[in-house]
């Protein structure tokens, strides 16, 4: 186990596209770090990059205290998982797993140990005489997980390993991962642009975007105090709103939002100080669709706003209904009870809680 | 109903020659008269055929090796050279192949052939005397695998490179982290998953070897004294050159177990890699 340093790291392809523009990362040995962020962001490069199959362009990646910028991928005592797999189609499922201690010229009975080992793990003892091609995709991905345990490494490396599973399966293995983390305690770096396995399964996310990084912080902390219109939208599910607004001063001292000609919502008093600076500022306001919900007059606290919304789409889901609304042209989402009256064409009084509001600077695209 | 054309075609153009070609065999020299298994037996207890079908055998082998062995590895070489450079390599290393053989064996005896052809005149150039290349059995033999291996190494390399940009990159990303060097790389993830590839294409090409003539022919005729004589140049001698059609048959049929045996061995291993579904 060890931990990973990503110090000013740069890689630039063939053509100058700079994929990854000098990003930092601490990962600490036993943590789980996971690396998230869209299409193109450099994640998946930056994973590539200490996993040795990547040059690196400028900077320095160490791997348990030593710089591995100039070292091959089998030196760096490293194992992978990737998206589709990559099992030998040739060789069974113990000598898939067995594969890279039998390099390492292990003797027999111990990689005979580590496989049943692992293999008791991920309870696939029964397979382990089967081809990959005679697996399942949630079989062939614990075999892939396997091959990685039984080496034993410094660092897990996992490349979006969960992108070719159905839905179900893949709540299940994100569970299954987790556990094995639990289990052997390996420092991990994962790769997803699925935000809700990055928030199910890390310690710290890294949240990445154009080739660097808005955010690292706990699952928690970036859902909760995000630190950029970027990461305030791409983590959670639905996507956060942003209505834009005017920060005006209200009667009696107060702040308010002007998000329509006919729409004022108070600024809770615990944050007047704080956005008083951008008084007279077009600015975005943040609200999570859970922060949106039906109106009742009586369970109205301190720091919650009405709002009436022309509904344009319902959406029941069961445990909860998305109500989908337009103020001023801008879509947003509310998390309603399933029992909500919103009907399509109707007005729905909602309430909103601004105590859970976020502030973005248009300009900068930071939360303030 | 719908088949009967393709009935027809295989009748046609397969059945009866092949079995024209046994009734052939059976007929005296004269072609009057039916004599059974006679030819075959004589063809057994000929000297000069024993050295056919030896040379035969040494021709097939060792230039199918040849052809398997440098296609693999310009295969490999073709691989890891990316973009407009492997169309330009892969263009020109497929020329031997694209040129009619009978024009690039001519090609090759004006190289190797008499004392004023090019490599003699190196040699001589050098200092050193002139080889009779094609003149010495050892030579000659050398000469007649070299031609065929340059010819057809191409067709290996293409069929090799085409399932090579198949295999998934992360086969062998995966066995880099598992701490795979390059020739374990080859060893334990190209080569299995080359192998019935390698299987179809070698038996392709013994076959095709075997029934070898034109390179043969244009370069040595099977000179010296048979030394360099396969089957189908064989058969011609004897079955054109001589005049005995049904002696030249038999030789030409001489080809099928031969080759019925090789099959069965590449078949069935192909068989049973597909069975454990590779």
């Amino acid at each position: 186990m060890a931990e990973v340093s990503v110090r000013k790291v740069v890689k630039v392809y063939e053509g100058g596209v700079q994929a990854v523009k000098g990003i930092d990362l601490e990962i600490a040995d036993q943590e789980f770090v996971v690396l998230v962020g869209p299409s193109g962001c450099g994640k998946s490069t930056t994973l590539r990059m200490i996993a040795g199959l990547e040059e690196i362009s400028g900077g320095e990646i160490w791997i348990g205290g030593d710089v591995v910028n100039d070292v091959p991928p089998r030196d760096r005592d490293i194992a992978m998982v990737f998206q589709n797999y990559a099992l030998y189609p040739h060789m069974s499922v113990f000598d898939n797993m067995a594969f890279g201690l039998k390099l390492r010229k292990f003797p027999k009975d111990e990689i005979k140990r580590r496989v049943d080992e692992a293999a008791r793990i991920l309870d696939i003892g029964t397979l382990l005489d089967r081809k990959p091609k005679a697996l399942s995709g949630g079989q062939r991905q614990r075999v892939a997980m396997g091959r990685a345990i039984v080496r034993n490494p410094k660092v897990f490396l996992f490349d979006e390993p969960l992108s070719n599973l159905d839905a179900k399966l893949r709540v299940q293995m994100r569970t299954e991962i987790k556990k094995v983390h639990q289990t052997v305690r390996t420092t991990t770096v994962y790769v997803t642009h699925d935000q809700i396995e990055a928030m199910t399964l890390a310690d710290r996310v890294v949240v990445m975007n154009h080739g660097v990084i808005e955010q690292v912080g706990t699952p928690n902390d970036l859902y909760h105090h995000p630190a950029t219109r970027f990461v305030a939208g791409f983590i959670g599910s639905p996507a956060m709103n942003f209505l834009p607004g005017r920060v005006e001063e209200a009667a009696g001292g107060g702040l308010t939002v002007r998000v329509n000609p006919a729409t004022l919502l108070n600024v809770p008093e615990a944050r007047r100080a704080r956005y008083a600076v951008f008084k007279g500022k077009d600015m975005l306001l943040g609200v999570r669709p859970e922060h949106m919900f039906d109106y009742h007059e009586p369970d109205m606290k301190p720091g919650f706003a009405r709002m009436d919304a022309m509904v344009d789409v319902v959406e029941p889901m069961g445990m909860e209904t998305m109500v989908h609304f337009f103020v001023d042209g801008t879509p947003v989402c509310a998390r309603c009870e399933p029992s909500t009256p919103a009907a399509p064409g109707q007005v729905l009084p909602l309430a909103l809680d601004l105590n859970n509001m976020h502030l973005i600077d248009p300009a900068s695209g930071l939360v303030v | 109903m719908m088949c009967l054309p393709l009935f027809a075609l295989i009748g046609g153009l397969v059945v009866y020659p092949f079995v024209y070609s046994i009734y052939l065999s059976m007929l005296s020299r004269d072609m009057h008269r039916f004599i059974g298994l006679f030819n075959y037996q004589y063809l057994l207890t000929s000297d000069t055929f024993h050295l056919v079908i030896f040379q035969s055998v040494l021709f097939a082998v060792t230039a199918v090796f040849f052809k398997a062995l440098i296609g693999f590895i310009l295969a490999h070489v073709m691989h890891n050279i990316r973009g407009r450079d492997q169309r330009l390599w892969r263009g020109l290393l497929l020329v031997p192949w694209v040129i009619p053989p009978a024009l690039s064996t001519l090609g090759w005896w004006w190289m190797i052939a008499g004392s004023y052809s090019a490599i003699n005149w190196l040699l001589t150039a050098a200092g050193m005397q002139p080889v009779a290349w094609l003149a010495l059995t050892g030579w000659a033999r050398f000469w007649v695998i070299v031609v065929n291996v340059w010819f057809g190494a191409p067709f290996f390399m293409i069929m090799y490179l085409a399932t090579l940009k198949s295999v998934p990159e992360q086969l062998y990303e995966a066995a880099a982290i598992d701490g795979a060097t390059g020739i374990q790389k080859i060893r334990y993830v190209s080569l299995p998953l080359l192998q019935n590839v390698i299987s179809i294409t070698v038996l392709f090409s013994l076959i095709v070897t075997f029934a070898n003539f034109d390179i043969v022919e244009i370069l040595t005729a099977g000179a010296p004294a048979n030394s360099t004589q396969v089957f189908a140049t064989y058969a011609f001698q004897v079955g054109i050159g001589a005049g005995n059609i049904p002696m030249g048959s038999a030789v030409s049929l001489f080809i099928f177990p031969i080759l019925a045996i090789f099959a069965i061995f590449i078949l069935r291993g192909v068989n049973r890699r597909t069975r454990e579904a590779i």
